[in-house]
């Protein structure tokens, strides 16, 4: 039972792909596959680092305002002030994981509640990157190196580096959550904050680091989007995290915090990468595509919720 | 002459699953009296009272009020037979007026509207009865703490409360207030208002009641009337008791030339003015009763909670830890009281809980080297025998000994010198308690230092070297262990002798 419990959402993921086969048996082709991997990347990726925060029972509302805005932040470097590829993509990486640390500050220091202090961020930098861009979309030349993060496939293969950024994204974040004493120190603050201190974690510490973390991912994922779409939008990050939250949690990771795995917010990214995908090649509309996602968040934080409330029992 | 009591409480029992709270109490409270209700921590006063509310129903016993006999009370019956309790902590909302406070949650209505007016009429009439001076239309959060406990007095006696039990009612207040909180208690006496008084203070109680009654370990020891009883009488009768615990022998360990802590004129947490040593290979006792700041002390020591001013002094050196962290890595470590909420991480497992003070030592750039974690776990499985098939079992599963062993384990992997023990046995069984006495007695052969605090008198005077008594967040007094005697410790625990005089 418990076996079967742990390992629910991948039987989720086996299903979903059974009935969309059936369906439309265009979705079990390779090409098809490899598309999922390519919209799923950057919400695999900006989901590693959302892991991070809801594993200490906090949340990160910025996420999809940094994507818009390391998209604003590089593009804007490499399109109107000529800065090469790769140091436009290390400053709006600095940036993005400022802004994360500012979410640190609010939460730790301060002591604002998570869901306020990154929905204040996520509300300033939006209004940021309009004042960068003057709300207007940033084109990239086309056929450079940049179209590396998400255009290019592996050499010699049809599969998307941007789907190998994501995986390596995912065995760094189970690698910090696994092996590093962060990681051990995440799940005892998300287990019981005031026990963790008295253990000798310094929580707020780890806030900032955590915090951090998901700016960075969500940088990182920003970037992915900016190679695809080959143009920066103020609106590419708009209500991402939701979805990021999403992906997170119906992988399993408590929004009680304390208890998760890198692993299953795999099979959560995959769902959610598939379904969508499904939907699409089912022509099911973007208003209801909408509902079932949320339907699907719902479900997924209940079920949560449920068991830990027998648990109680 | 039944009719001369308004309350009887007869053989009242009340078992919990494992425990007896209350074992057989009997309790007759006659009209327009105080009676004083005193006894150890633990003997069973707040269980009693609660019967007497509803909010415990007892598991056996009858419950008499106005010569009507019920099984059990429950908070409506009390309120129709005007009975009310005034908690430690007051049921109020700070936001809210004292009219509206004083009707919290039975307001008087005009329609669907509030009627604020009948409100604030209602409760100067209310407050005019009980002669004290507060605006009704002032908010509680602006009354200082003896006025707030007046609101709920007054809230009591508006609904016509026939029988008042005030727990610990001097505990939050100053000097004045307590005065004017007498004045109050002694008018309504007079008025006919009958009054279960619990307090630890004895002078309070000689000053206040008519008659005392002493329960211990959940019976009923004595009743005395005021006039005729004894500070010496009370106090035996509250702790006198044999010893009935074995505590495992310990060769003296203490070396006297080595002082390991030392506080200097402490302040902080609400302590004041704390002097203490503590020596290399000492079990050091720190008694008092609840609320007498011996935790609170632990917080400070621990850099939970900030110093004010005073020395702190380790192996000679001045410290100020200022977190957790900081106390840790200067060797001293805490192994609290609330065991589930401040101890042990309940969903991580033994190995983990176990490493967690010492995974920044074992990490090379942010990597914990997993050998030594499961090494350094798998030799404290073996060295304090923690119970258990696997060290990835979830702390949650273990027993109340076993969790307190990965506590006490998680400290020693820290290699902390000073160990302070929050109540070490609360809530474990006697076999387990039997093991904790033993390790921390191995603790001390090894020339580590313990601090054991502790509300039970017995464990104290059978596992320290040396006791100091707290009382009223002061050290009121110190015992040898060649003068450990129960009724000295709680002569200086209800601070009626100015130890420090001594």
């Amino acid at each position: 039972m418990k076996t079967l419990r742990k390992n629910a959402i991948w039987l989720v993921l086996i299903a979903e792909v059974i009935i969309f086969s059936i369906a439309n048996p265009a979705f079990i082709k390779p090409t098809n596959i490899v598309a999922i991997l390519r919209q799923v990347a950057f919400y695999g990726i900006a989901s590693v680092g959302m892991t991070f925060p809801i594993l200490i029972a906090g949340i990160d509302l910025s996420a999809g305002t940094v994507i818009t805005l390391i998209g604003i932040v590089t593009a804007g470097l490499m399109a109107n002030m000529h800065v090469p590829f790769v140091l436009a993509v290390i400053i709006g990486l600095i940036v993005s994981t400022g802004v994360g640390l500012l979410n640190g500050f609010m939460v730790s220091t301060v002591g604002i509640p998570a869901i306020i202090a990154t929905f204040s961020s996520q509300t300033i930098f939006e209004g940021c990157a309009y004042l960068l861009s003057n709300g207007l979309p940033i084109p990239l030349a086309r056929g450079t190196a940049f179209d590396f993060f998400g255009k290019w496939n592996f050499p010699g293969t049809i599969i998307p580096i941007s789907a190998i950024i994501m995986a390596i994204c995912f065995l760094v974040g189970g690698f910090i959550l696994n092996r590093t004493y962060f990681g051990r120190y995440f799940y005892a603050i998300g287990g019981n904050e005031e026990a963790a201190e008295l253990s000798g974690i310094r929580v707020n510490r780890m806030k900032y680091l955590i915090y951090a973390l998901s700016g960075f991912f969500a940088g990182l994922a920003g970037i992915v989007v900016l190679s695809r779409t080959g143009s920066a939008q103020n609106t590419a990050g708009k209500g991402l995290e939701f979805d990021f939250i999403t992906c997170v949690v119906l992988g399993g990771v408590s929004v009680n915090g304390g208890s998760g795995s890198m692993i299953g917010v795999v099979a959560g990214v995959l769902i959610i990468g598939s379904l969508t995908n499904g939907m699409i090649l089912m022509n099911v509309s973007n208003y209801m595509q909408m509902v079932v996602k949320g339907i699907v968040l719902a479900v997924a934080v209940g079920f949560d919720c449920i068991s830990k409330k027998r648990q109680a029992v | 002459m039944s009719d001369e009591y308004v309350l009887e409480l007869e053989h009242i029992r009340k078992e919990y699953p494992g425990v007896v709270a209350l074992k057989d109490v009997t309790l007759q409270l006659k009209k327009g009296e105080i009676l004083a209700l005193i006894g150890e921590n633990g003997a069973g006063k707040s269980t009693l009272i609660k019967c007497c509310s509803g909010a415990v129903v007892p598991t056996s016993g009858k419950i008499r009020v106005n010569g009507k006999e019920y099984d059990r009370m429950t908070p409506q019956l009390a309120a129709e037979n005007g009975i009310a309790i005034i908690y430690q902590e007051f049921n109020n909302v700070a936001e809210l007026s004292a009219a509206e406070n004083l009707f919290l949650g039975r307001p008087i209505r005009k329609g669907i509207t509030v009627d604020f007016k009948a409100m604030e009429r209602e409760a100067q009439k209310a407050f005019d009865q009980l002669r004290i001076k507060i605006n009704p239309k002032a908010l509680m959060k602006d009354l200082t703490v003896g006025f707030q406990q007046m609101v709920e007095i007054a809230k009591a006696i508006q609904q016509d409360a026939k029988v008042l039990i005030m727990d610990e009612p001097s505990a939050p207040l100053t000097s004045n207030e307590v005065e004017s909180m007498f004045r109050v208690v002694e008018l309504l006496r007079s008025q006919g208002v009958s009054i279960i008084y619990i307090s630890h203070r004895l002078e309070e109680i000689f000053r206040l009641s008519d008659r005392i009654e002493v329960i211990r370990d959940g019976e009923y020891i004595d009743t005395l009337i005021t006039k005729e009883a004894t500070v010496d009488e009370l106090i035996h009768l509250m702790v006198g008791r044999e010893m009935t615990q074995q505590y495992p022998a310990r060769e003296p360990c203490i070396q006297n030339d080595k002082v390991v802590l030392e506080c200097k004129g402490v302040y902080g947490n609400g302590d004041e003015d704390i002097n203490l040593q503590i020596h290399a290979g000492e079990v050091l006792g720190l008694g008092g009763l609840v609320g007498a700041g011996r935790t609170e002390l632990a917080e400070v020591l621990f850099g939970a909670k900030p110093k004010e001013a005073g020395q702190i002094l380790l192996n000679g050196k001045e410290i100020n830890p200022k977190s957790p962290r900081e106390a840790i890595d200067l060797g001293i470590a805490l192994v609290p009281e609330d065991r589930k909420r401040h101890g042990a991480l309940l969903g991580s497992s033994i190995k983990h809980n176990i490493g967690m003070p010492i995974y920044e030592r074992i990490s090379t750039s942010g990597v914990i080297n997993r050998k030594v974690e499961k090494d350094t776990a798998e030799q404290y499985r073996k060295d304090i025998q923690i119970k258990t098939p696997t060290l990835d079992q979830k702390v949650k599963n273990l027993s109340g000994g076993n969790q307190q062993k990965v506590i006490l384990a998680k400290w020693l992997a820290a290699n902390c010198q000073l160990i302070i023990f929050d109540e070490p046995t609360r809530g474990i069984d006697v076999g387990a308690k039997y093991e904790i006495y033993k390790l921390i007695n191995d603790l001390v052969a090894s020339g580590k230092s313990v601090l054991m605090i502790s509300s039970e008198i017995e464990e104290l005077m059978g596992m320290s070297d040396r006791i100091l008594v707290l009382a009223e967040h002061r050290i009121t007094g110190e015992l040898q262990k060649t003068d450990f005697n129960a009724d000295v410790f709680m002569t200086y625990a209800s601070a009626i002798v100015d130890g420090q005089e001594n």
